[in-house]
């Protein structure tokens, strides 16, 4: 192992003794993939076939209209088979997961459309699963769980820590480091210990990739800017690939849960609360105190729930490269039903986060600049958590039918 | 100077005994009063863990340890005011045990030299490997403390001639894969992965991850020079307080 996979001062590999060799294996079989470009080929070939991809760029006209400022587009990660950018990440490295010969996988959730992209590749390729999901969003991600338990994969409720997305990467950890001989841990966000945070970027930047020559086939120019939301950073950072060499403006949307005076958020980089620290096998932002515990995180959206966040951003927003913003709950609620409304579109409450930056800005711009905004996942698992924001009384009703059927 | 206390010690000895507590857990008095006994009875080495909030190589007893301190209020001024104290009072060496969050949020050169200030001879942290840890060995090297190293079953022989270079005090090898707190299989498979550390490195080796008992003791005595009992006195202590820990403590202590 070498000193590696470092963003500025960002990034890493802090890991414990034990699992050096597993992460040499790992970096060399990323590194002879990406320096392959039958791998690549490969790689594009099942997205299209399993996935759909390319996904579309969708103009949206009456957003547009309503806002009366720059001309809105949507990449429609939504339409990827199991309704989330996260496939793009899990099938490609299954595809590293057949060459390195393992027979299990093992993932983290928050949202909980990781887990299923996972468990989904798991059931394809022929590997067993096991996802680790924090006792609260297996509350709040219940359709989730259903869906990778009917997959095959075992679901593990996690109950130490915060109960989310963090506890869950722990105990991935933990799995791992007792099972690293069969099983390839799939994170599934631009975090944790080098090569990951580069390789998902590397597999997620089929989507920036896909949405610059789109926008030149449609509008024969750049967009002056575009938006993604920020959990780990997979999305944004996926987004952003297309568009680094040029003269686009990158805007990361973050949690901003209650508002962030309030504490209640998951604001890392927009917000001066978080510090640079070491944990989960890397060096980042974190929301710590001063003596380096982390923080609760607060957000509606279980997939930006998270204290930490991708060191290639992190690097980013030191170096000014991007720009990062974040959202509360209740303006992703607005933007959410705004979008529902005009375009016939449910982007997941993650991806609502980057719909309400672009709102809060399309305005400000004139009407022949172009942003575009990156939809991550579709908003049907949501239904529980949006159906409680907006006090919906007939689903309620239903709720409470349904209930009383069970018990009958 | 850990060095030669171990040498010293082993002369009398066949093997030591390095036990493991959590600041704070279940409080710091219990923290106390578990130190006196693991010394009383014939405790030679302790590492004292400054409970963090993601304890990735830690299994379920001692991050619940970890959780459970925390909440409680431990914080790092607290556990430092605790070893300094304990440190003055005893006369075993003490090493801290972290993650490296909590040095690096202290500052590196500053915890080092806070560390040798209080008394403690160095320290483990799991998730530091020597790649990444450039800054901390220099500060631990300038105060004389011994930044402890690893070897596990997967460290090649390569690897451990690298690690032993470096090596100050002892070397902890990881008796197995996995995190702290489950069974340990005494096997061929261990004996000839201890007979391997031994040769790559010169430092005396403790072995720790899973020892619980008199035959594990037996096991590792000719093979390494110290045992590491960690979870298994949280787990006493749980059920039958610190009387059930010294009892455990002095039934496993090697005759001097
Ligand atoms: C739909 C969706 N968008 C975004 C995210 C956030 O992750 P990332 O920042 O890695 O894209 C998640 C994570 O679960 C998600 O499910």
């Amino acid at each position: 192992m070498k000193h590696r996979g470092y963003y500025g001062d960002f990034g890493g590999a802090f890991l414990p003794e034990i699992l050096i060799p597993t992460f040499d294996e790992l970096v060399s079989t990323f590194d002879s993939a990406k320096a392959d470009p039958g791998f690549r080929n490969q790689y594009e070939t099942l997205m299209a076939q399993y996935s759909g991809r390319p996904t579309p760029l969708t103009f949206a006209a009456n957003l547009t209209r309503h806002f009366d400022g720059a001309k809105i587009y949507i990449k429609r990660e939504d339409l990827n088979h199991t309704g989330a950018h996260k496939a793009n990440n899990v099938m490609g490295q299954g595809l590293l997961v057949k060459k390195m010969g393992k027979t299990r996988v093992i993932a983290e959730t928050g949202a909980g459309q990781h887990g299923v992209a996972c468990a989904t590749m798991a059931a394809k390729f022929g590997f067993d699963c096991t996802i680790y999901m924090g006792e609260k969003d297996v509350m709040r991600q219940r359709p989730n769980v259903f869906w990778m338990e009917q997959l095959g994969a075992t679901v593990v409720p996690v109950t130490d820590g915060t109960k989310i997305l963090k506890d869950a990467i722990n105990q991935a950890f933990r799995d791992w480091v007792t099972h690293m001989d069969t099983t390839h841990y799939v994170l599934g966000t631009a975090c944790g210990p080098h090569p990951f945070p580069e390789m998902v970027a590397w597999f997620q930047s089929i989507i920036g990739i896909e949405a610059r020559q789109q926008i030149l086939d449609l509008e024969s120019r750049l967009p002056d800017r575009v938006y993604a939301c920020v959990g780990g950073g997979s999305n944004a950072l996926g987004l952003f690939a297309g568009f680094l060499d040029d003269p686009v403006e990158l805007v990361g949307v973050e949690a901003g849960g209650k508002g962030i005076d309030t504490g209640f958020h998951a604001a890392r980089l927009s917000s001066t609360d978080a510090g640079a620290g070491i944990a989960q096998g890397y060096k980042t932002y974190f929301l710590q105190d001063d003596d380096g515990q982390m923080k609760e995180t607060h957000s509606i959206s279980a997939g930006l729930d998270y204290v930490g966040v991708s060191p290639i951003l992190a690097h980013m927003h030191e170096t000014g490269t991007a720009r990062f913003e974040s959202a509360t709950d209740a303006e992703v609620v607005d933007a959410l039903k705004l979008t529902m409304k005009n375009e016939g579109i449910i982007p997941a409450l993650e991806s609502a986060h980057a719909f309400a930056g672009a709102f809060r800005e399309a305005p400000t711009l004139s009407r022949d600049q172009i942003i575009i905004i990156n939809q991550s996942g579709r908003g049907d698992k949501d239904i529980f958590t949006v159906a409680d924001a907006l006090n919906d009384p007939e689903w309620k009703t239903f709720i409470q039918t349904k209930a009383a059927q069970y018990h009958a | 100077m850990l060095e030669s206390y171990i040498r010293d010690k082993h002369k009398k000895k066949d093997l030591l005994l390095m036990t493991h507590i959590v600041m704070g857990y279940p409080s710091f008095d219990d923290s106390h009063a578990m130190v006196k006994h693991m010394v009383a009875a014939g405790v030679d080495l302790m590492e004292l863990q400054i409970p963090f909030s993601e304890p990735m190589a830690d299994g379920p007893v001692i991050l619940k340890a970890n959780q459970k301190a925390l909440e409680q209020g431990a914080t790092v001024a607290k556990c430092l005011a605790f070893a300094k104290d304990v440190a003055a009072r005893y006369p075993i060496p003490f090493l801290f045990m972290t993650y490296a969050n909590i040095p690096y949020r202290f500052g590196m050169a500053a915890f080092a030299k806070t560390t040798a200030d209080i008394g403690l001879t160095g320290a483990i942290v799991p998730d530091l490997p020597m790649e990444e840890g450039a800054e901390y060995l220099q500060a631990m090297e300038k105060n004389h403390l011994s930044p402890i190293q690893m070897f596990s079953p997967s460290t090649s022989d390569a690897r451990m001639a690298q690690i032993a270079s470096i090596a100050s005090g002892f070397i902890y090898c990881l008796a197995r894969k996995g995190v702290t707190g489950a069974q340990t299989d005494l096997s061929d498979d261990l004996a000839q992965y201890l007979a391997r550390c031994r040769k790559a490195a010169s430092v005396p080796l403790a072995v720790g991850f899973g020892i619980k008992d008199r035959a594990d003791m037996d096991f590792l005595a000719g093979r390494a020079d110290i045992a590491v009992i960690g979870s298994e006195t949280i787990r006493m202590m749980e059920r039958g307080g610190v009387a059930a820990v010294r009892d455990f403590i002095q039934g496993l202590s090697r005759s001097a």
